[in-house]
């Protein structure tokens, strides 16, 4: 009689259902997984390490690079822990500015998680829809900062700046003909806010759409349900946070159990799942994306009946105005202090978490009283899921792993950091 | 918010009774250090105690204090800081551990407290040095396959000691000794309190 014997077989780096550089190594026994080993690292850029060696306000640009599919989630848990540590107060218009992109910013990572899982477990139109309303909010974020991705627009202190009063429109090419660039720029004749709603009154239907293809499709819920279920104490044991844990019935968000900004004003729900498997969680995550959708509806209509400040007029932790900079001396020295040696920040270290699209991203800053962070530690809601990657797979099959890696919404920026 | 707090570090005082050597109570988050000797049996107390339950453990990481403050700072090198969620009483809790010997920095593993510990116990080992007793697995984690050294470490320079390059000669890739100064523009100071409040 032949030996049966399980061999090892790598999966990844370079994989894309891997999901950026994930290294599986897999004990399989036949198409059953007995023992995953994840390498991680691959990504590894010491983003805490450089942070030590510069001023607080050069570091945002690094946290959108974290999590680099909610960048703007990253940058606001960074903010909020040198907020804390130094006793800024936000404007009010800011923190409804940071509530509506935060939202945004979980619809804008939802899409793509929803995309890519789909396409990992094979069904591959929900993808091209997904994205193409994530162009949209693009557009949002190039509106206000500048950059599709990377936006660096929260501060200790407000937001870079306010909303713009008109949207950038499509301009005529040899390509497009004028009714065509008409048709572009349709919604985009007013403000920012007024995009804003065109989309959130488009996309509750949108969100039908994804859900026509997969809900009751009857090889996606045979790829989903039942698979890596996780129980309620588990997934607490495991370290889990955010759609993971809810997907495992328990209702845990720090939008609701612990609100900042003006969460406490806005009025959500937080679906919960009942089986903790991959289907619940995929469940929690559409249904995210409407409350998300709510959230930012109740923002759009406060910022348009109160405008006001966007960023503290403290300036030793925010810029004075351009014109104010030129016009008086003092404010001079101060922009010229604040971009030269940076904020000081007091003594002390606060850990500040934020409600990210993942789960709890915490920033946990040590301060000696330097215009540098003596120790920042990212705590990336990624790395303890990825972590539980073992224990989930056990047991199943080699393409489960892949349904896996998709629930878990594996983004190697901030495992990596 | 204020009350909430010192509830919390009653109920802290009471569980853990004379283990906790030094809990500090700072913009609304509560810090308890213990010995590094007590660090698991404390961590076991503040999961099982039904007054605290702290069920999560959200985060684990360590510190290197060497040259913390521009002073001469008396007291061990490395420390052990854990943050702890209660799903139960919404409350948050953090726990701090030194380890006691600078040369060779060692605790106990808090992995069968929290089976979560398994990953950040491998990177606080990967990246400082310290050793985890009792963890089953302590590999590195972050770094490369062969990597020498803790990167974290203050000691450790941003450059690195070692850089890696394709060597056409020898038709392989090579590490070789790094060929880059470190180059700080803005230099770490610390302001006296009073600086800049116009109040000498």
């Amino acid at each position: 009689m032949a030996e049966i014997k399980n061999y090892t077989m790598n999966f990844g780096p370079q994989h894309p259902a891997a999901h950026g550089v994930l290294r599986l190594v897999l004990e399989m026994d036949g198409e059953v997984v007995q023992r995953a080993d994840p390498h991680i690292g691959l990504l590894h850029r010491g983003t805490e390490k450089l942070a030590e060696t510069r001023t607080y306000l050069q570091s945002v640009p690094y946290m959108d690079r974290l999590d680099y599919v909610s960048m703007m989630a990253n940058e606001h848990a960074y903010v909020m822990a040198i907020e804390k540590l130094a006793g800024v107060q936000v404007p009010e218009r800011a923190q409804y500015i940071r509530v509506m992109f935060d939202e945004i910013t979980r619809i804008l990572n939802h899409l793509l998680w929803i995309g890519s899982h789909a396409l990992d477990v094979g069904a591959m139109t929900v993808f091209l829809y997904a994205f193409r309303e994530r162009e949209d909010l693009f557009d949002m974020y190039e509106a206000v900062s500048g950059a599709r991705m990377h936006a660096a627009y929260y501060r200790p202190g407000g937001v870079y700046r306010d909303l713009p009063d008109r949207m950038p429109q499509y301009q005529a090419t040899n390509q497009r003909s004028a009714s065509e660039i008409a048709r572009l720029n349709e919604n985009r004749k007013g403000t920012l806010l007024d995009f804003v709603e065109d989309f959130t009154n488009r996309f509750p239907a949108c969100v039908d759409d994804y859900e026509t293809l997969l809900t009751e499709n009857r090889i996606w819920k045979q790829r989903t349900v039942g698979i890596g279920v996780v129980s309620p104490e588990r997934a607490q044991a495991l370290g889990f946070t955010g759609p993971m844990l809810r997907g495992s019935g328990i209702a845990w968000d720090l939008r609701k159990t612990r609100p900042y900004e003006v969460y406490d004003r806005m009025d959500f729900d937080i679906p919960v799942g009942t089986n903790g498997d991959c289907y619940d969680r995929y469940l929690v995550r559409v249904q995210e994306m409407r409350e998300s959708n709510r959230i930012i509806r109740q923002c759009i209509e406060w910022l348009r009946a109160h405008p006001g400040p966007v960023i503290t007029g403290d300036h030793k932790v925010a810029p004075p105005s351009r014109v104010e900079m030129k016009e008086s001396m003092e404010e001079l020295i101060h922009h010229f202090k604040l971009f030269t040696e940076g904020m000081h920040v007091p003594p002390g270290e606060v850990y500040a978490a934020v409600e990210h699209p993942k789960g709890e991203f915490g920033i946990y800053l040590v301060s000696d009283g330097a215009n540098k962070p003596w120790r920042l530690k990212i705590r990336a809601p990624g790395f303890p899921h990825l972590a539980a990657m073992d224990e989930m797979v056990r047991g199943h099959m080699i393409a489960d792993v892949v349904a896996i890696i998709g629930t878990m919404d594996i983004v190697f920026g901030e495992i990596d950091r | 918010m204020a009350d909430k707090l010192e509830s919390l570090q009653g109920d802290v005082a009471a569980a853990l009774g004379d283990r906790v050597v030094r809990a500090v109570a700072d913009r609304g988050e509560l810090t308890v250090e213990v010995a590094a000797a007590n660090l698991v049996e404390a961590a076991r107390i503040l999961r099982d105690e039904a007054s605290l339950d702290f069920s999560i453990l959200a985060d684990l990481c360590a510190l290197d204090y060497e040259g913390f403050g521009d002073t001469s700072r008396q007291g061990p090198r490395f420390a052990v800081v854990l943050h702890l969620l209660s799903i139960r009483h919404n409350r948050r809790l953090r726990l701090r551990a030194y380890c006691p010997d600078d040369g060779f920095p060692v605790v106990d593993s808090v992995i069968d407290v929290w089976p979560a510990a398994n990953w950040y116990e491998r990177e606080a080992f990967d990246l400082y040095g310290v050793v985890f007793e009792g963890h089953p697995d302590l590999r590195r984690i972050l770094t490369d396959y062969g990597f020498m050294g803790h990167p974290f470490r203050k000691d450790f320079p941003i450059s690195g000691h070692v850089e890696m390059r394709y060597d056409p000669v020898q038709k392989r890739v090579v590490y070789q000794p790094v060929t880059i100064e470190p180059r700080e523009i803005v230099p770490r100071v610390i302001r006296e309190d009073s600086y800049g409040t116009g109040k000498s």
